[in-house]
């Protein structure tokens, strides 16, 4: 039935349009968070499990920043800057504490972080859905391709994410700094003995990751409904899209968040009962086929 | 007066609970090529970590042109001018030469620049040849080389080299033999940790000798080449 429902829009030109491009802000933000969260793992080898949070507290920046000063820009730019600063206020503070220190003490410090951040968020803004709203810049006619409806908000977003990725990618494969990073990730004494400060490198990075998260956040202000425990689900999605991708690898993280995407958007019209059973199935397949993720290096 | 450009002095070196450097005292004036000369197990790469700053001593002090480095970190020991090229040939497997050497690039203490990837090719025709290779795709003496030009691109006071001959086949040892020697005409102050007596006989200017985590000869080379007892005493094979 819903099969069907499936098959007839891949069949018309005007829905697949539609669907392609749910699909792709959906991928694009999970992109961001998932790329994130990739690269302090392959830098710091910590897993930031309240990485979900810092989504959060990027999108709540951004309502925020937009509700006092009505400029979009500004709400954007607080969401991933000030996420940004908090990350790297974390890692110096906290997640340092427990580098080298076993899984659980990493997951424990951020597990306490979720459950601090989601009670900030209780008491500065209360426990209901909070909606930012579409800016007035975005009060455009939807742009029309092939008869399908795209919101002008939706093609700047994508935009957005694939400049934020394209810069990222870019700054680690081509900079110095992004090749002192990857050597960080490999050996950190032997950078340090190169007269490196690996602590500020690591601050730094981490600073970087959870910027992601917050800008992910702040885009989805517009189009999502915020709440406390917003950040869980896209967590979920994003160590799902890591395992996919590969850990470490930006361009894997990008593919995969795209696979998920488009199988969030084309699922929920199609198996609309089976999309997270999907996705976990898509995992595993990856996972029997190439454990180390389509574009990561075998673990040694 | 001179004034040494390094000087260890009387360090304690631990690691855990086990001692392995008692009061080791070591100086290397400017322009020489110092070797540290020793048995396996007798301490020259802990001597290098603990001047490195990576096994910082528990006793004593190190200083770099009359400037305490000891208590500092490794990356602002090496900022201070000193460079370790350790002793398994660290190159960083997934980047090219020329990344390796970018990677390795920072000024001396001082400000100074010499030492460019320019002339690190003219120096090390080698690595020129294949500047987009990956450095683990590289033979160990090709690593060997990669790990001492990249050393050099943060123009160091000192060079600190561990062990640059070990595991290499003759011929190889014979080329990195000469360039360190090529440095050393080049004004390049060099620490050279070694097992291997006939390789530094050669090429350095001085030799200290390192038994059981303590200091027990040291002259100059033509001294040591002379002492046929202190040779089978602590060097002998
Ligand atoms: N990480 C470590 N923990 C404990 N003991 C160590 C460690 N590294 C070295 N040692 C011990 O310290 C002593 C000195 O080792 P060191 O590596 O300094 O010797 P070396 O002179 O460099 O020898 P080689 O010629 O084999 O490189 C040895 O007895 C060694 O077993
Ligand atoms: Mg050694």
């Amino acid at each position: 039935m819903e099969l069907e429902a499936l098959a007839g829009c891949l069949s018309s030109m005007s829905c697949a349009v539609t669907q392609v491009s749910t699909g792709l802000i959906i991928g694009m933000l999970l992109f961001l968070v998932a790329s994130g969260l990739s690269l302090i793992f392959g830098v710091l080898g910590v897993i930031n499990f309240a990485h979900g949070s810092f989504y959060m507290i990027g999108a709540y920046f951004a309502f925020s920043a937009y509700q006092l000063t009505d400029s979009f820009t500004l709400a954007i730019l607080s969401g991933a800057l000030g996420v940004g600063i908090f990350g790297m206020a974390f890692e110096r503070l906290f997640m340092s504490k427990v580098y080298g220190r076993d899984v659980l003490m990493q997951l424990l410090v951020c597990y306490a972080f979720i459950l601090i951040l989601d009670d900030m968020v209780k008491i500065l803004y209360g426990a209901e859905y909070k909606l930012m709203g579409m800016p007035q810049t975005f009060a455009l006619p939807p742009f029309q391709i092939a008869g399908g409806f795209i919101p002008s908000y939706y093609v700047f977003m994508i935009g957005i994410s694939a400049v934020v990725g394209l810069v990222l990618w870019l700054g680690i494969a081509k900079t110095r700094f992004g090749k002192v990073v990857r050597a960080a990730a490999i050996n950190p004494t032997m950078v340090g003995a190169l007269g490196i400060n690996t602590t500020l490198l690591y601050a730094f990075v981490f600073g970087v990751g959870s910027m992601l998260a917050g800008t992910a956040g702040a885009l989805a202000a517009p189009i999502r409904t915020l709440t406390p425990g917003m950040g869980l689900s896209i967590l979920i999605e994003s160590f799902i899209v890591t395992v996919i991708g590969g850990m470490g690898s930006i361009v894997g993280a990008f593919i995969a968040a795209l696979l998920i995407g488009l199988t969030r958007s084309f699922g929920s019209m199609g198996f609309p009962l089976f999309v997270d059973g999907m996705m976990f199935g898509i995992m595993a397949l990856v996972l029997i086929l190439k454990p180390s993720g389509l574009l990561g290096r075998p673990v040694h | 007066m001179t004034q040494a450009m390094l000087e260890v002095k009387g360090i304690d070196v631990f690691y855990g609970a086990s001692q392995i450097l008692f009061g080791v005292d070591l100086t290397v004036e400017k322009g020489q090529t110092m070797a540290l000369l020793g048995r396996n197990g007798a301490g020259k790469s802990t001597t290098f970590k603990a001047i490195a700053g990576i096994a910082p001593p528990r006793r004593g002090e190190i200083n770099l042109a009359g400037v305490t480095v000891s208590g500092r970190k490794p990356y602002r020991i090496a900022r201070a001018g000193i460079g370790y090229v350790p002793e398994d040939r660290q190159v960083f497997p997934e980047h090219s030469i020329e990344d390796n050497l970018i990677i390795g690039t920072k000024k001396g203490p001082n400000g100074e620049d010499y030492w460019t990837i320019e002339r690190i090719y003219e120096v090390f025709p080698i690595l020129a040849g294949m500047r987009t290779r990956m450095a683990g795709k590289l033979s160990g003496g090709e690593q060997q080389m990669l790990t001492i030009a990249r050393t050099l691109m943060g123009n160091p006071e000192i060079l600190l080299l561990d062990e640059p001959s070990e595991g290499l086949a003759p011929i190889i040892v014979q080329a990195i033999g000469s360039l360190i020697k090529q440095l050393r005409e080049m004004g390049v102050t060099i620490l050279l940790a070694e097992q291997n007596m006939h390789f530094c006989l050669g090429i350095a200017t001085h030799a200290t000798v390192v038994d059981k985590g303590q200091i027990v000869y040291r002259d100059t080379i033509e001294g040591l080449r002379a002492n046929d007892a202190i040779k089978q005493r602590y060097l002998a094979i």
